[in-house]
């Protein structure tokens, strides 16, 4: 499985990348935890305690770069990151550890919807060219797809929780809720992931849309679509087992690809919600000068990305044969 | 061509038709996409360049009442610390746009010759490049540039930009990379080749006009993302607090509760200025992606009227 490899080591080389990025930013750039605390204190603070602090919030003062390395890759792996100035003294695992189910429920699955939603709108519109779904949609979606995700955002709040009342302004959950297995506590997560969700899907559907839309035309005039049609397949049977399989192939790739800019937007979407995931937290650490949790959240940020493009890479390979023969 | 014409104006004529910039401009006015775009980039260049003609105000004046609503005299009212929306949102144009267009064409600059490069050299060199454009595909770009901004501080413009480039030229660069591979055993380019043109020569004479619709394409998508990513940076308040431009704007109308305290166009009108900047690109885009690809083209029914 010479693909399978490829893939494979293309998965292990840019989480390489993303931990040495992780690892030289915080030396190339000025600043660290500890500067920032001592700012906090306005300089009070003695040569000894400033070396302590430095140590208890893991920044490396004086250290061979090379065993710095291999230290951080080796704490990275083993779940040492560190403690979390900002939920102090929280670690750093135990905050992400808590945001990260809110995050996966949101994006992952508005990811999913949306990528759903995109193929077979793109597939239908392309199949009925010029047809009402085909004008009406795709140019409203190019606009869609162009707009800060946070802008969506402000006018969901906007209109659905400020001028109607029909939906809260933000958080995960009601503040008075027990956060328990129980369904009340299900529906209230739901009640409120409704408006961030569907500011993911305005924005991200479209990029689908035209993306399939585009790829289903040109497969759509490939000679063994004609000769299916010439043998008289029904036309559902033309528009997915034919046309629809050929054209998403390439979308596949695409899906893995653009996962990082959905990512980036739910970013932007959870602060405007102020929803507890880790984008939020992300940003919460940004604020405070928490360097720890921050490169943690950035390294599992790139780490959900790069697993779900290599799980697309290998489903790419269940769909394409042609993929399986080069091996 | 086919020998001297008989009329002298023609040759001229004849050269401008066939240019790369001509190709371009009649295409975009008989796109119907790419016109509307086009429109819409114009009024944002004009007020960037001339916010003063628009907005009596400064935009820095902060003396008015503070949170009023719109009226004759605060078209779009004022903030909670008294300063005029309408002038705030025409003088941060200019801030948002130029920061589209210097990380757009820098980026694309980039992309250009990462990709060409990668497709001209070929071997170890082209395995090498392709393996650094799709490891900067996949890092999902805006985090990283929070990381990087949360150490910089309150990132300068030049800052702002320098990281808007590295973290958006990738996506142009592989689709510029397939497009200069396809090209490379083209019948023109073997000629070339032939005969000895210099390689640097045969990119820039032979190449490049070839690719001039997909290299606007990526200048296109690398000023959206910039536009998105800068905004955001500075809605987050990850920028510069005291500049004038949308994202800021947005920063402190968030900072204020501008929706709830009931000055909703505060927040929304450099949203909406910041869909439309991303729209005309982004229309801009598309159109010139039915341009290059023919079979995209919109189609009209024919149902025998």
């Amino acid at each position: 499985m010479k693909y399978f490899r490829q893939r494979l080591g293309f998965f292990v080389m840019t989480l390489w990348a993303c931990i040495t990025i992780n690892f030289v930013l915080p030396r190339v750039m000025p600043g660290n935890a500890a500067i920032d605390m001592m700012a906090r204190f306005k300089g009070e603070i003695s040569p000894a305690t400033y070396h302590a602090m430095a140590l208890a919030l893991g920044v490396q003062t004086r250290q061979n770069l090379v065993s710095a390395y291999v230290h951080y890759v080796a704490d990275l792996f083993t779940g040492h990151l560190g403690v979390s100035a900002t939920f102090f003294p929280r670690s750093v695992v135990s905050v992400v550890g808590a945001s990260l189910p809110w995050t996966l429920g949101l994006v992952g699955i508005t990811t999913v919807l949306a990528y759903v939603l995109g193929t077979l709108i793109g597939i239908l519109g392309a199949w009925r060219r010029g047809g009402k779904l085909d004008s009406l949609l795709p140019p409203i979606f190019i606009i869609t797809s162009a707009f800060p995700y946070f802008f969506t955002a402000l006018l969901a709040i906007l209109l659905f929780a400020i001028k109607l009342h029909w939906l809260p302004t933000g958080f995960g959950y009601s503040p008075e809720a027990k956060i328990a297995m129980t369904w009340s506590f299900a529906g209230d997560v739901l009640y409120h992931a409704f408006l961030p969700a569907l500011t993911i899907l305005i924005t991200a559907t479209g990029g689908w849309i035209l993306t399939m839309r585009n790829n289903m035309i040109t497969t759509l005039a490939d000679d063994y679509v004609t000769m299916a049609r010439a043998k008289g397949l029904s036309p559902r049977r033309i528009m997915f087992d034919y046309a629809g399989r050929n054209a998403i192939l390439p979308n596949l790739t695409g899906f893995a690809m653009s996962l990082g800019f959905v990512v980036s937007g739910a970013v932007l979407v959870e602060y405007v919600f102020s929803y507890p995931g880790i984008g939020y937290t992300l940003l919460l650490a940004v604020q405070n000068g928490d360097y720890n949790l921050m490169q943690a959240l950035f390294f599992l940020i790139t780490l959900c990305v790069l697993v779900a493009v290599l799980v697309m890479d290998l489903v790419t390979v269940l769909v394409d044969p042609r993929t399986r023969e080069q091996g | 061509m086919t020998g001297p014409t008989t009329r002298g104006e023609a040759p001229v004529a004849d050269r401008l038709r066939s240019g790369a910039f001509y190709n371009v401009t009649r295409a975009v006015l008989s796109n119907r996409k790419a016109t509307v775009g086009l429109g819409l980039l114009l009024v944002f260049v004009v007020l960037s360049l001339f916010p003063g003609l628009v907005a009596r105000d400064s935009p820095t004046a902060d003396t008015f009442t503070p949170s009023l609503g719109p009226s004759l005299s605060h078209l779009l009212g004022t903030t909670s610390y008294g300063q005029d929306v309408f002038a705030q949102l025409v003088y941060g144009t200019r801030e948002s746009l130029v920061i589209a267009i210097v990380a757009g064409l820098l980026a694309t600059a980039l992309a250009v010759f990462m990709g060409v490069t990668s497709a001209f050299v070929g071997g170890t060199v082209d395995h090498a490049l392709s393996m650094v454009i799709d490891t900067f595909l996949v890092l999902p770009a805006f985090p990283l540039i929070i990381v990087i901004a949360a150490y910089t501080k309150h990132a300068s413009n030049g800052v702002l930009i320098a990281v808007l480039v590295v973290t958006g030229w990738s996506y142009g660069a592989r689709t510029l990379r397939a497009q200069a591979l396809s090209l490379r055993n083209r019948d023109f380019i073997i000629a070339a080749r032939v005969r000895r043109e210099r390689t640097w020569r045969l990119i820039t004479f032979e190449v490049l006009p070839n690719m001039t619709s997909l290299i606007l394409a990526s200048f296109l998508g690398a000023a959206l993302f910039s536009v998105l990513a800068a905004a955001g940076l500075q809605f987050i308040g990850l920028g510069n607090p005291d500049a004038q431009s949308w994202g800021t704007m947005l920063y402190w109308a968030q900072n204020s509760e501008a929706l709830q305290a009931g000055m909703p166009l505060w927040a929304i009108m450099p949203g909406l200025c910041l869909a439309l900047l991303g729209a005309s690109f982004a229309l801009l885009n598309y159109a010139f992606d039915e341009i290059g690809n023919p079979a995209l083209r919109p189609v009209r029914m024919r149902r025998g009227r």
